[in-house]
């Protein structure tokens, strides 16, 4: 495997241009630029912004001529004289190397770092809208009735509809109203886990603590929690190719849920083909078919979140490192 | 609703370039270089167009964006050879094998910031 290869089309102010003409009104010219970018598909490309006709220019002489692309052509001579951006002399680089979500990351470890010394195991709840977990959650309290040890922190956009449905099924909950926010962040974790001990609650005194995300497949699959176990729900309603379409959010899974499974037939779930796809995305992911309606499954998935508690608790899934 | 996060992600992005500016007594950034892996869950069109939401009106406004994509990459472990996870897709294209270690495509990192 080669390394990662870095370039630059342009360089200061006409890259500036460019890029406003990529993200402004010029759609073609972002159309281009994606054509670039699959062009250079391979070990790494950078985000080309070549438009047709344009030249390429390297001041420095560490970066190809030419991305391949073909967009661009390599500069004359005299045209490199002219396209060559002047470094001021105060000019310079900050290299950071830093993860975009550093401040989410650091709470999340502090979150688990709580969890783990309460030796609580905590469970990131993940599905597309209308998939069943407030579903799930409800037959899993109905089951472990008067119990009282599974607490939920649920995050919709609006309203506490999920936290009063959960209460009614005997489940401790707080609801977190994201507003315009399409994911929860660790913060707002951790804001959920005040709420909890101010209702009277020690994380040591509960089995199990769910954290219900918004039903969201794309956003929540960048933010961790600080959970200790990533479950992933998926409703046969939605088709078996759903893992594929949504790969980046099935990868980070410990286990996915197939939910909804009393109406397999009904819509024609073909069921072999959805675990052969969810594999293929989801690859460290233990698979369970379930039915909040029926009951069916519901005591498996118990006893899957069961034996994850019993195993050491664990860090941030690997897939999750940045 | 993909692509609120990504503004957020770029308010994120935004904060610490100002600082880092701040901190260098630079007038101007000219380049700001993510680097987005394929797996990360963020869409690179969604995160250019947050970046000139996000910059405007800031010395960052007339920066360049420059958005690194890292492939996926799994590890075959009978085959014991990388190989690209297309689509995130991780059966090894040689002995079909699905790989469980994903080696690169989740990054999500701010690389570098260029000050004048």
């Amino acid at each position: 495997m080669a390394a990662i290869l870095r370039w630059q089309p342009f360089a200061g102010p006409r890259a500036a241009r460019a890029l406003h003409r990529l993200v402004g009104a010029d759609r073609p010219a972002y159309a281009e630029a994606k054509a670039c970018l699959a062009a250079g598909r391979g070990d790494g490309a950078a985000m080309c912004t070549h438009r047709a006709g344009d030249r390429v220019s390297d001041p420095t002489g560490e970066r190809p001529a030419d991305c391949g692309c073909g967009l661009a052509t390599a500069p004359t001579a005299a045209s490199a004289a002219t396209d060559a951006f002047p470094e001021s002399p105060a000019a310079r680089r900050i290299a950071l190397g830093r993860a975009l979500l550093a401040s989410n990351d650091s709470l999340a470890a502090s979150n688990r770092a709580a969890f783990i010394t309460a030796g609580l195991p905590v469970v990131n709840l993940l599905s597309s809208p209308g998939s069943g977990k407030t579903a799930l959650l409800e037959s899993l309290g109905r089951r472990d009735a008067g119990a009282g040890r599974l607490a939920v922190i649920v995050g919709d956009l609006a309203t506490d509809n999920d936290a009063r449905r959960l209460r009614a099924a005997g489940l401790a909950a707080v609801q977190i109203t994201t507003g315009q926010a399409c994911h929860l962040e660790a913060a707002m974790v951790a804001g959920g886990v005040r709420r909890l001990l101010e209702h009277g609650l020690r994380l040591e005194a509960l089995d199990l603590l769910v954290i219900e995300n918004v039903g969201n497949l794309v956003c929540p699959a960048a933010y961790d929690l600080g959970e200790t176990l990533r479950v992933v729900l998926l409703a046969v309603t939605e088709g078996e190719d759903k893992p594929l379409k949504y790969p980046a959010i099935f990868h980070g899974a410990d286990l996915v849920v197939i939910s909804k499974i009393d109406l397999a037939e009904v819509v024609g779930f073909d069921r072999p083909l959805a675990h052969a796809n969810i594999a293929r995305v989801a690859p460290r992911a233990r698979i369970l078919e379930l039915s909040a309606r029926s009951g069916a499954g519901i005591a498996a998935f118990a006893e899957a979140l069961r034996a994850a508690a019993s195993r050491p608790l664990a860090g941030p899934a690997p897939g999750l490192a940045r | 609703m993909p692509g609120v996060h990504e503004l957020s992600l770029m308010d994120g992005v935004r904060a610490t370039v100002l600082e880092q500016a701040r901190l260098h007594r630079a007038g101007r950034i000219t380049r700001i270089s993510l680097r987005i892996g394929a797996l990360a869950g963020v869409e690179a069109e969604a995160l250019a167009f947050a970046f000139a939401v996000v910059m405007a009106g800031t010395i960052a406004a007339e920066a360049c964006l420059d958005l690194e994509t890292v492939a996926a990459v799994c590890l075959c472990q009978r085959c014991r050879q990388e190989f690209p996870a297309v689509d995130g897709g991780c059966e090894c294209p040689r002995c079909g094998e699905i790989s469980r270690t994903l080696l690169r495509g989740r990054e999500l990192q701010l690389v570098a910031v260029d000050l004048d």
